[in-house]
């Protein structure tokens, strides 16, 4: 092979079947190994919550045993959040860096390839452990001790599986750092580059300073478990809380990674079907910025009731509370983006409107939270778990279906089922809503969460929130069937899918093909 | 802006390399288990996943250096490992923080609360909060040890480490003015510092084993100790392997005094080990 | 709590609440204490101001929906910045967190504030129950559900306090400030009273404190909320508030009980009598786990029918039941009852289920066996 055979590696053959997947190193084949993959966890985590969901429709125990319901829900969270989420987000990275950046991959290809396929080996072992004795982990996905430190043979594979995921994250994250800051075409400056990129440099980077610290976190709940470490037993000196701070150090800024990214794409989709450049360009980037400076400094705002000096509480109350003035930054810019636009609302558009609707009544629900006393009343109730769905769910996963209806003919050369589309959008919104409002009076009205049996004075609520999530649990096999119909055929899409998109990836034809800008391309504008 | 750039990018080939590293880890995380839970074999699951790993990383890097060694690597190529080993640093630098952390927020925050107030005459009657401690619970079933000291092998280890930074910057020089005795006998000393160091810790933990009664089981005191020396010890291992296998490479010839990335990667890792052990001297075994 | 805001959200708070006859079910639980009244006032006026910018924002969004749609024909702008509006935007939002940030801050001094209090009791969880004891009067006891597994198993009518309910609840006195302990024993419990707000978790180790003071004579009933393990939505709490009178003669009847039960410890007991003795204690502190049938659950708590611990030497097995098993759910049970409970538990599960050992304990073992662990931690 001579070495300008290797600077062209179009023009080799590539393995087929089973072994292209496994060995490969072309960012679209590991985007989309990616988005596979998050699909087929959000379809698994999304099963247990519709068990989840069942047992509570009424009071008393029908479906499962009390310790197999909190498995359920143990699992469901650590999956939907490092199974379904994040791989998605790391899979629109894949595809679509390199490509709005100008770059022919990413920039440590191999290392990319092992990212992703360390995460199929989590995911086994953290499914797998349903069928072992003892069932799986059912301490909750935050994993608080010493109710951690029970549990059997799950517990420890569960450590190793956070362990591995974060190794993956990690080595993603560096991977997606290196390519923005080194492979972006000549004359493509960071304050160029598009919003989607902003996001998630930031992400990366909040990634690589909060995993550490997970895998520290859980390090230390493996040898308090096996090897008679006291870290969080207070006869030997340590603290249960401690492992609070040390998770909620890494899990506050990880909501923050669940959602950025999601800004990104928010802020790609809205001026394309406004037909007008994002208002605010820089003041997004700041705001992104401050958002992910702001995340190192709240984490207690989960630990309000744990019982901190009064200082403490203040310190973090108002802290907590200033995230939100980043955060309306980007909510006014993109209402401003639409300003005296020139509006259409297929199907992308459809979900980013919901998405800034519907995220916004979950920063609120935050915002409440943020109060100390408040969140005394709240803190593990329906509340929280409304609070965080509406983020979640008509946050993160609904701007992952913009992006996908988004990008999808770029992916593949066709157009997608808009009517059917459309449908699976106005089935999710209702369904979503159907599911989640009602838990905020639940919260309020003081049904805990966490619990398989309620009290009856919550049951028409539960029922209301069942009957929606078989709504929108449901609606999601549309979705599975557009993508896969799409993937098949349909009209052809041309290179700029969208009459309003701007940006390197519309100049490639579409389907895009397996190599893109092995030649830096040169900018027009 | 990013480098000039040469028109052509360097693109890899597939590889199966990446698949083989994630077996390995699988293997290893459910061998390790296996060992935790008395399963049967789990020694051998867990060995056969090292040893894979081992293999992956014999040819992967073996891929990385051909690959470097003919010339595939530009200018561009080459800014990308440096950021990456930077951001790969600072990973590092937050995983130490967590049990930094953790020493802190006992030593400053939780050990005073439970000498104090309601939560001592409540639950723990009597217990004074002193550091070092074993914690109020082994403390009242008579648990004892005795603390490591700063003023011996620690200091002496603090000598070797901070003059093996010295070394092996002394090499990089004898590298950029392509001087390769200077840079053989840096690297040769930097090795040699760095396995003394290692030797000297290994014979540390023994003694607080077997007589100080210092053990991780020792509270929180002990599980610190030894959590951020263990780990900081496991990185002076790999730094060291790594400054093996640059020798070796030295002595085949394999730097260049414009392109050594490699050699930079494994000095700046070796600089980071060296300042956690700073910190490491200073809060664990001085400041008692 | 008496700022000016007050009484101008107190009417909106009705809206807020739906109706107030409707029990309040979209709002939070009628406060029965002063901090949460102050509580209950400072979520109506976050919930208003949240709700006024939903509303001014999306209004806004909505009306650019409609008048600047493509199909009517809008042609897009082309402005993407204006330094003016971004700074208001900025600003504004800032200074109306001010505004919330300053009653919310007096409210956590306020609830933090556990100074001169009337009588204190440490509360302490367990899976899945809560002791209370009273530090000033020198009783305490546990606190089980009382629901029976019937209703849960649905197969009986649940009762209106369905999983709300236990055997023995806290009392207190009307009007006096109550100063609470919290701890925990095993794993991290939370003990909620909604109508007091007051959450304040348990952590093993550590005690940390929280205080009400009730308005108003009643029964308040609420939950552990932190995840405590298989049982931790059936551990409820329940405080009945009482006049002062009361208050007295209910720890006076506390204080004879107790007399009552230290009188058990000298006597030798008849094996029918331990066995009934042992079913209920069984039943009350075992059951959860181990079941009632003795089965267990295969793979997380084991079964004790036909257990080497339980018929193997006596001796061990009262070991295991007074130490536990260090680092599993197998909490020790020494300092938690009796020694009459103790050997008659043993006993029971000795003897129950088709395990034929034929042998009994008796109290006086069991405090034999209490003094030579104590002795023998003492000389270590
Ligand atoms: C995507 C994930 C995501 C996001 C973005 C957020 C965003 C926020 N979250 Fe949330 N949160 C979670 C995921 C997320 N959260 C999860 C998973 C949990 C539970 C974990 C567990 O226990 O299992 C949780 C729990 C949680 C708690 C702890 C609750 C408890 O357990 O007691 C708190 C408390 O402060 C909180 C606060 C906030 C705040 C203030 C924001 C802010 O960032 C919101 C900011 C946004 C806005 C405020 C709206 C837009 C702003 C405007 C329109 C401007 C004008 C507004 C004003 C001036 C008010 N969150
Ligand atoms: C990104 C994260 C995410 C997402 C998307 C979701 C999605 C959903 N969640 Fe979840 N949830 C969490 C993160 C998330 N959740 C977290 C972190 C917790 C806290 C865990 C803890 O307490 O530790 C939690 C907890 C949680 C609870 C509280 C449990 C408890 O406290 O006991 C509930 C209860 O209703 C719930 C419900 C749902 C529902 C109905 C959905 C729906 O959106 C799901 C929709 C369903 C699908 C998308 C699946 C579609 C499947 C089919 C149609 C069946 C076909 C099947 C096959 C082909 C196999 N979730
Ligand atoms: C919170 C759950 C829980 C409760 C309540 C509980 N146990 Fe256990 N018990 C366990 C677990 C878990 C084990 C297994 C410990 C181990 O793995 O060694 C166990 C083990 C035992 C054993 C040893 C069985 C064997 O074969 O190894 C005995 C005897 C026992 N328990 C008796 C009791 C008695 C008596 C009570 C009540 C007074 C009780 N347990 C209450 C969880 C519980
Ligand atoms: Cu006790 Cu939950
Ligand atoms: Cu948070």
């Amino acid at each position: 092979m001579s070495d300008a055979a290797h600077a062209h590696p179009g023009h080799h053959t590539h393995p087929t079947g089973i072994m292209r997947w496994l060995t490969t190193t072309n960012h679209k084949d590991i985007g989309t190994m990616y988005l596979w993959f998050a699909l087929i966890m959000l379809f698994s985590a999304g099963s247990m919550a519709l068990l989840i969901r069942t047992e509570l429709f009424q009071p008393g125990l029908q479906l499962v045993h009390p310790d197999f319901f909190n498995q359920l829900t143990t699992m469901h969270g650590l999956i939907m959040i490092f199974g379904a989420i994040m791989p998605a987000f790391t899979g629109f990275a894949n595809w679509q860096v390199p490509l709005m950046l100008g770059a022919p991959d990413m920039a440590f290809p191999r290392l990319n390839n092992w990212s992703f396929w360390l995460l199929p080996a989590a995911g086994l072992m953290l499914m797998s452990s349903f069928l072992l004795p003892g069932g799986a982990a059912a301490g909750g996905w935050t994993m608080y001790p010493p109710l951690f430190i029970q549990g059997g043979i799950s517990y420890d594979l569960t450590i190793l599986a956070v362990h591995i995921m974060g190794l993956s994250s990690i080595m993603g994250s560096i991977n997606i750092i290196t390519t923005i800051l080194n492979m972006r075409a000549p004359g493509l400056t960071l304050m160029k580059m598009p919003m989607f990129c902003w996001t998630w440099l930031i992400t990366a980077y909040l990634l690589i300073a909060t995993m550490p610290v997970l895998a520290g976190a859980v390090t230390m709940l493996l040898t308090d478990r096996n090897f008679g470490t006291h870290f969080f037993n207070a006869a030997g000196g340590g603290d249960p809380v401690m492992f609070q701070h040390i998770f909620w150090f890494f899990g506050h800024p990880e909501v923050y990674i669940l959602i950025l990214p999601a800004f990104g794409i928010v802020s790609q989709i809205i001026p394309t079907f406004s037909r007008k450049p994002l208002f605010g360009y820089a003041s997004m980037v700041y705001a992104t910025a401050s958002i992910a400076i702001l995340s190192f400094i709240v984490w207690a705002h989960h630990m309000f009731a744990v019982g901190m000096p009064v200082a403490a509480q203040l310190f973090f109350m108002f802290s907590t509370m200033l995230i939100a003035v980043p955060t309306g930054v980007k909510v006014f810019n993109w209402v401003a983006t639409m300003w005296k636009g020139s509006l259409t609302f297929e199907t992308p558009m459809l979900f980013a409107i919901a998405f800034v609707c519907l995220f916004t009544i979950g920063g609120f629900s935050g915002l409440v939270l943020a109060m100390a006393p408040v969140d005394i009343q709240l803190q593990d109730t329906y509340y929280v778990v409304a609070h965080f769905h509406y983020v979640l769910v008509s946050g993160a996963l609904f701007s992952i279906f913009a992006g996908i209806y988004y990008w999808l003919p770029k992916w593949t050369g066709h157009m997608y089922d808009e009517r059917l589309g459309k449908l699976h959008f106005w089935l999710s919104v209702i369904g979503m809503n159907i599911v989640f409002f009602p838990m905020h009076f639940l919260g309020l009205a003081g049904m805990p969460r966490r619990i398989p049996d309620y009290a009856l004075q919550f049951t028409e609520f539960n029922q209301i929130a069942t009957v929606g999530a078989f709504i929108f649990g449901f609606s999601q096999l549309i979705f599975l069937t557009v993508v896969l119909k799409t993937i098949r055929g349909g009209a052809k899409a041309p290179a700029r899918v969208w009459e309003g998109a701007e940006g390197l990836e519309w100049t490639v034809p579409s389907p895009a093909p397996y190599h893109t800008f092995e030649v830096a391309p040169v900018l027009s504008k | 802006m990013s480098l000039a750039q040469t028109g052509k990018y360097y693109l890899p080939q597939p590889s199966l390399w990446p698949i083989i590293g994630s077996a390995a880890l699988l293997l290893m995380a459910v061998g390790g288990v296996m060992i935790l839970r008395e399963i049967h074999n789990g020694g051998w699951v867990l060995l056969a996943g090292v040893a894979i790993l081992f293999f992956m990383m014999f040819g992967w890097f073996g891929e990385v250096i051909r690959d470097s060694e003919a010339g595939r690597y530009n200018k561009q190529v080459d800014a990308s490992f440096r950021w990456s080993m930077s951001w790969f640093i600072f990973s590092e630098v937050m995983f130490f923080a967590a049990f930094f952390g953790a020493l802190f927020y006992t030593r400053v925050l939780s050990v005073p609360w439970l000498g104090e107030g309601d939560t001592m005459q409540q639950l723990w009657p009597g217990f004074k909060a002193t550091w070092p401690t074993a914690g109020p619970g082994l403390a009242a079933e008579g648990y004892q040890f005795t603390p490591m000291v700063a003023w011996g092998i620690p200091a002496i280890n603090t000598l070797l480490l901070l003059s093996s930074g010295v070394t092996v910057t002394w090499a990089h020089w004898g590298l950029k003015k392509g001087r390769r005795g200077q840079l053989i006998m840096g690297l040769a000393m930097t090795v040699t510092l760095g396995s003394v160091f290692l030797g000297l810790q290994a014979y540390e933990y023994h003694h607080a084993y077997t007589e100080m009664g210092l053990t991780l089981g020792a509270g929180v005191y002990g599980a610190t100790f030894f959590m951020l020396t263990g780990f900081h010890g496991f990185h002076v291992l790999v730094g060291t392997t790594m400054l093996i296998v640059m020798l070796l490479r030295s002595i085949a010839g394999h730097f260049t005094a414009e392109h050594h990335f490699a050699f930079e990667a494994v000095s700046w890792y070796w600089h980071f080990v060296d300042a956690v052990w700073a910190l490491l001297f200073i809060l664990v075994y001085w400041l008692l | 709590m008496k700022g000016t805001w007050q009484s101008g959200v107190g009417a909106l708070a009705l809206v807020g609440s739906g109706t107030a006859l409707a029990d309040y079910a979209y709002n939070l639980q009628t406060p029965a204490s002063g901090v949460a009244q102050d509580v209950f006032q400072l979520h109506n006026l976050i919930m208003l101001v949240c709700l006024g910018i939903f509303v001014v924002v999306f209004t806004a969004m909505f009306y650019s929906l409609w008048k600047h749609r493509k199909s009517v024909g809008h042609q897009a702008a082309h402005f993407h910045e204006n330094t003016t509006v971004e700074v208001i935007w900025t600003v504004i939002p800032f200074i109306i967190l001010v505004g919330m940030a300053y009653p919310a801050a007096r409210v956590v001094i306020d609830m933090k504030d556990t100074s001169s209090p009337d009588m204190t009791v440490k509360v302490t969880g367990f899976q899945w129950k809560w002791r209370y004891d009273y530090l000033n009067d020198g009783i305490g006891f546990y606190s089980n559900l009382s629901t029976p597994r019937q209703q849960i198993d649905g197969t009986a009518v649940k009762g209106e306090h369905y999983l709300l309910e236990v055997d023995e609840p806290m009392v207190v006195p009307v009007g006096k400030r109550v100063r609470l302990l919290v701890t925990a024993n095993d794993v991290i419990h939370s003990w909620w009273l909604p109508a007091f707000s007051v959450k304040q978790d348990g952590i093993p180790g550590f005690i940390r404190d929280s205080w009400f003071k009730a308005d108003q004579i009643g029964t308040y009933r609420g939950q552990c909320a932190e995840l405590c393990g298989k049982e931790h939505g059936f551990m409820p709490i329940v405080v009945e508030v009482v006049s002062e009178p009361d208050y007295q003669a209910w720890v006076a009847k506390k204080k004879g009980a107790a007399q009552t039960a230290a009188a058990d410890h000298g006597r030798i007991f008849e094996i029918a009598e331990l066995m009934a003795r042992g079913e209920k204690a069984y039943q009350a502190n075992c059951a959860v786990c181990h079941q009632e049938n003795g089965m267990g659950l295969p793979g997380t708590f084991p079964a004790i029918r036909g257990s080497r611990v339980a018929t193997g030497p006596i001796a061990d097995h009262i070991k295991v039941v007074m130490n536990g098993r260090p680092g599993t759910a197998m909490a020790a049970f020494g300092p938690r009852l009796s020694d009459a409970d103790i050997a008659a538990v043993v006993t029971y599960q000795r003897n129950a289920w088709g395990n034929k050992m034929g042998d009994l304990a008796q109290p006086a073992e069991i405090a034999a066996t209490r003094l030579r662990v104590a002795k023998a931690s003492a000389t270590q």
